[in-house]
């Protein structure tokens, strides 16, 4: 059996959302933790890591959208004219 | 000061340092490879640190690291070793950071020599955190075990004697005959002479 992958997220100052740095390949959490210390924050680049093995992770890629329900999405209205008009009406144009 | 203590400390580091960095790029595994490299990188960084103390503002660090005789280098044997064998090199790893430890916390009331040994603490505790592992790794296997066999002597040799009970009682081997300093292996006159190399040649001092 080969060894788990574990997902590296890492947070680059603090405040800011950690985001998938990449991955290591590691038999437990330990060797994880340790590996990834060393790709991900030796350099001083990450303030913090969360590890994560891949297969905790669920997967979502699709997506029906059969009936072409366009008004759910952000380009199915266009608000340029009604943006123009209204702002004649208010004298702002 | 006890420049005896420092001076054995800076050479372990050192030549330990040297050592391990024969690994980089042939280790087991690639992960490993470069966390192994990184941590003989720190070690080399802890001795240049302790040669800087010893020789004081203004000294010549590099003179006392590389312009030695082989004789005069303090090391113990254990550092000297030239291990191309993964399940000693990770025994060393273990048997050396664990008595380093017992040391470093020795040095912590040094009043010349207490602030760096708590600054190496630091950055020791994670070279600590990856051996443990290695070692809750290992330690059942046939291999290991025997290495921390062979290597046993070795690492007693690395504590004074009055530091040693300490190591006994934390890596739980029967106490034994410790391999001491004072003589060098075969292996560290071929390590010394590729370490000095450069300062031989050009005894002016090489400009890079």
């Amino acid at each position: 059996m080969s060894d788990p992958v574990w997902e590296v997220f890492r947070r680059e100052r603090k405040g800011q959302p950690f985001e998938h740095a990449g991955s290591v390949v590691a038999p437990d959490a330990d060797f994880a933790e340790a590996w990834a210390r060393e790709q991900y924050g030796r350099r001083g680049e990450s303030v913090a890591l969360w590890l994560v093995p891949r297969e905790a992770i669920r997967d979502v890629e699709d997506w029906a959208d059969e009936f072409d329900l366009k008004y759910r999405r952000v380009d199915g209205y266009s608000i340029k004219a009604r943006l123009k008009e209204a702002r004649e009406r208010a004298g702002t144009a | 000061m006890n420049e005896q203590a420092l001076l054995e400390l800076a050479d372990d580091e050192l030549i330990l340092g040297w050592r391990e960095s024969e690994w980089t790029g042939i280790a087991p595994l690639l992960e490993e490879d470069v966390a192994f490299s990184s941590i003989a990188q720190n070690e080399i960084g802890h001795a240049r640190a302790v040669y800087e103390l010893i020789v004081g503002e203004g000294g010549d660090a590099d003179a006392l690291a590389f312009d030695r005789s082989l004789d005069e280098y303090r090391c113990a044997p254990l550092v000297e070793l030239r291990l191309l064998d993964w399940a000693h090199t990770i025994a060393r790893r273990w048997l050396y950071e664990t008595a380093d430890e017992i040391r470093i916390a020795a040095l912590k009331d040094d009043p010349d020599a207490g602030g760096l040994a708590a600054k190496i603490d630091r950055e020791e505790a994670y070279h600590r955190m990856h051996a443990e592992m290695w070692h809750a790794r290992l330690r059942d296997e046939q291999r290991f075990k025997k290495a921390l066999m062979d290597l046993w002597p070795y690492a007693l040799g690395v504590l004074p004697p009055e530091l040693r009970p300490e190591l006994v009682a934390r890596v739980g081997l029967p106490e034994v005959d410790a391999i001491e300093r004072g003589s060098h292996t075969d292996e560290l006159a071929e390590l010394w002479d590729e370490m000095t190399m450069v300062r031989r040649s050009a005894p002016a001092g090489a400009q890079w």
